[in-house]
């Protein structure tokens, strides 16, 4: 599942990046990592739908992407990955991309828990 | 949380007979009802609701894995089964590959966090490998209940 090499510069943390990120087009297209906070606004927090939703977007980007909640790190393109956050309703993740597409990826998942996964439909789910 | 917080031993099942998505999952619902966990009264609207939840996308999560689940206000706890399909089932799951292993869950409708927390162990304890062939080429229930009682106490060697 691991198999992606990592290509973030040594040092330089995530949060550290985000600040950057906004001015340095140059440093995504070169592997560097960006990252964003996004919240989990869905009641039922990210349950298996919402984790479809995450890895599907994920997925048609070619950069590396990762959540992570306090010290757990989930693949981002990887359902079961997720899903093994166990984010509950309020959860402030980090969404770290690394790659040419970071800031698009970035701009797209955000979007996603922005929209609450576009679900639409009430508390009947599960 | 544990499998053993949410597994009903008497439900696992090594060998389902079901060749369809709705007959392994009524197999199942039928084996919670046979092991008293839930009444026998619920079992068609419970294997309707949770056929519901499929119809919204499947819960075959890849890696021949499924998580048929449903809330319902029948249970006042999660209660859950295990179920192995030597053969393979279509679940039109999301990497396309037939299902050989099935945890369903049914829980309260207003403890999402216990549901999130089962989902977490179980999709925790799949990333390893060897914990899934094993499960998948269990020769019985006792075999998967074993399997995740070592889980449960420290991962499976293998």
């Amino acid at each position: 599942m691991f198999t992606e090499s990592r290509n973030m510069t040594k040092g330089q943390t995530a949060k550290s990046q985000t600040a950057k990120s906004q001015a340095d087009e140059g440093m995504a297209a070169a592997g560097a990592t960006l990252a964003r906070e996004v919240v989990v606004l869905n009641s039922q927090g990210l349950h298996a739908r919402p984790a479809d939703a995450v890895a599907r977007e994920a997925r048609k980007w070619q950069s590396r992407i990762e959540l992570v909640a306090d010290s757990q790190r989930a693949d981002g393109k990887s359902i079961l990955e997720l899903l093994t956050l166990a984010a509950e309703s309020g959860t402030r993740l980090v969404v770290e991309a690394t790659g040419p597409d970071a800031r698009e990826a970035l701009e797209a998942i955000g979007g996603l828990f922005a929209r609450n996964f576009d679900e639409h439909m009430t508390e009947r789910d599960s | 949380m544990k499998f053993s917080d949410f597994v009903a031993n008497d439900a696992i099942r090594s060998h389902v007979q079901a060749d369809s998505k709705e007959g392994v999952i009524r197999e199942m619902v039928q084996a919670l009802v046979d092991a008293g966990k839930i009444a026998s009264g619920d079992q068609e609207s419970i294997v309707k609701a949770i056929m519901k939840r499929e119809d919204l996308g499947s819960t075959g999560i890849g890696r021949g894995v499924a998580v048929p689940h449903t809330k319902h206000p029948s249970v006042s706890r999660l209660v859950g089964t295990v179920a192995v399909s030597p053969v393979g089932i279509d679940f039109e799951s999301l990497d396309g590959d037939p299902v050989q292993l099935f945890f369903l869950l049914v829980s309260p409708p207003d403890r999402p966090g216990d549901h999130l927390r089962a989902l977490e162990n179980i999709s925790r304890q799949l990333r390893d490998e060897s914990f899934c062939k094993l499960l998948k080429a269990a020769k019985g229930p006792v075999e998967i209940q074993h399997l995740l009682e070592e889980a449960d106490s420290q991962g499976v060697v293998s």
